[in-house]
């Protein structure tokens, strides 16, 4: 049994909190590109234009992105034959503390949702722990902003509701949203599960790379299909009117109940950041 | 472009027209939820505000920690709608100006024609780059708030758009409603 210390997961976890805020990952970076150099509407390319601008300056002056440094999602896949030696949980939280309080991230978490004092350390994470196969310990970090996050919906639909429930529901989330989440946006889908699955797939559909597409091919198409949907609701950058919308919409599916159609919506912007580090 | 400097007069504001891009100078005041909060209770106490808003600028932000040799960390606007509850009680305390992100409601539409106050939308996001348009950072009161104390900011050409000018005209629709015609 290989043995991981806590320590090192605490260093981890600080490094990737810190990374994360300030380079925006690859396959992000290249659609925003991608999409100031398509965008037909004047206005809007010029706001595609500054967002570019800042992701450069971010990444070159080690800044962060955006001052919502977010609450930090941490996701752990551990190794069955791996031994943590120490409390996995408090290693994180302390990796938390140490990104946000030593790399002047902002801290956004308050201890308690009706009394709302600050934690003033940003601690502590939200943990999705999953145990696999192997010696190996995959740590993400994917710091999410509440601006887009307070767009994030959840419906349990019919089965009766179908294909076409889903993309309705998936384009009035976006209509209700707006300019709110910081648009281009980037939408992770999540179908089927029960009410809890559903919401973390959505979650885990924001880090799908944006190149990527699902590999069963109907569902492929129906990304493809919502994303032009969203790209036709002339919502644009900043809400200001545009082509570009959405960067990328990825969907995750899983078993479900006969009686039941769950779909989640989570709303990202287009400072979709996570980054990772295997162990 | 147009440069205009913080606070503003009614003639200030009366003058943007929504969707016009300024550039923004001078003195504003950061606060968000909490911190309007605070200012409701006491406003209904009966108690002075820790800033005379007449003519002033809000900026809906919190920033990140202050780097070593800098003024400001990364600074971007926050979701201006959660502020739309609170935001008539403070135009007719003389507030003229909103920086923000998103669309507004109605009853803070109706606010801003009846007192002459404009709403600017900065670009949401963009908070490295907008950093360099802050020149000095001075937290003013409840520092127990963190992020969200009320800060004084000395700006430098912050780059705007007038998202909701003081006729009510909305740069949201108008921009959207123009994208689509073209793109038809």
């Amino acid at each position: 049994m290989r043995e991981i210390s806590a320590a090192l997961i605490t260093e981890t976890v600080a490094r990737l909190c810190v990374e994360a805020n300030r380079n925006l990952p690859e396959d992000v970076c290249a659609a925003l590109h991608q999409a100031a150099s398509s965008e037909p509407f004047v206005p809007a390319r010029d706001i595609l234009d500054i967002l570019v601008r800042n992701e450069g300056i971010a990444r070159r002056e080690n800044m962060p992105i955006c001052q919502d440094t977010g609450m930090a999602i941490v996701f752990a896949d551990v190794g069955q034959e791996v031994h943590i030696v120490g409390d996995f949980e408090a290693a994180v939280h302390e990796g938390v503390r140490r990104g946000y309080v030593d790399g002047l991230l902002r801290k956004s978490v308050v201890a308690d949702p009706l009394r709302r004092v600050n934690t003033g350390d940003n601690t502590p994470a939200i943990i999705h722990t999953r145990l696999v196969p192997g010696d190996k310990v995959t740590l993400t970090v994917a710091p999410k902003g509440f601006g887009s996050e307070n767009m994030s919906r959840l419906a349990m639909l019919t089965p009766a509701a179908g294909v076409e429930g889903v993309k309705a529901f998936v384009l009035e989330t976006v209509r209700l949203a707006g300019a709110n989440p910081c648009p281009p946006m980037v939408l992770g889908v999540g179908i089927g599960g029960d009410f809890e699955q559903v919401a973390e797939m959505a979650k885990r559909a924001l880090m799908v790379p944006l190149n990527e597409s699902n590999p069963d091919p109907s569902y492929a198409d129906l990304e493809q299909e919502l994303l032009a949907a969203v790209n036709q609701t002339g919502i644009g950058p900043q809400g200001l009117g545009g082509k570009t919308t959405c960067l990328g919409l990825h969907i995750l599916q899983k078993p479900t109940h006969i009686a039941g159609l769950p779909v989640a919506v989570n709303v990202s912007c287009h400072v979709t950041r996570h980054a990772t580090e295997v162990l | 472009m147009k440069k205009l400097t913080a606070p503003l007069s009614r003639e200030d504001a009366l003058s943007l027209r929504a969707g016009e891009h300024i550039l923004l100078s001078g003195t504003v005041y950061t606060a968000r939820d909490a911190a309007h909060l605070r200012m409701l209770s006491l406003i209904a106490e009966g108690k002075p505000l820790p800033v005379d808003l007449e003519g002033q600028v809000i900026y809906y932000a919190g920033p990140t920690p202050t780097p070593e040799g800098r003024p400001v960390g990364s600074i971007g606007p926050t979701t201006s709608v959660r502020m739309d509850s609170t935001t008539p009680t403070l135009l007719e305390k003389g507030l003229r100006g909103m920086i923000g992100k998103g669309e507004r409601g109605q009853a803070v539409i109706d606010a801003m024609k009846q007192h002459g106050a404009v709403y600017f939308a900065a670009i949401g996001g963009a908070a490295a780059l907008m950093a360099s348009c802050v020149t000095d950072l001075q937290v003013i009161c409840w520092d127990d708030l963190g992020p969200e104390s009320v800060k004084r900011l000395t700006l430098h050409e912050l780059p705007l758009i007038v998202a909701i000018d003081a006729q009510g005209n909305d740069a949201f629709a108008m921009g959207q409603a123009e994208y689509l015609t073209t793109a038809e």
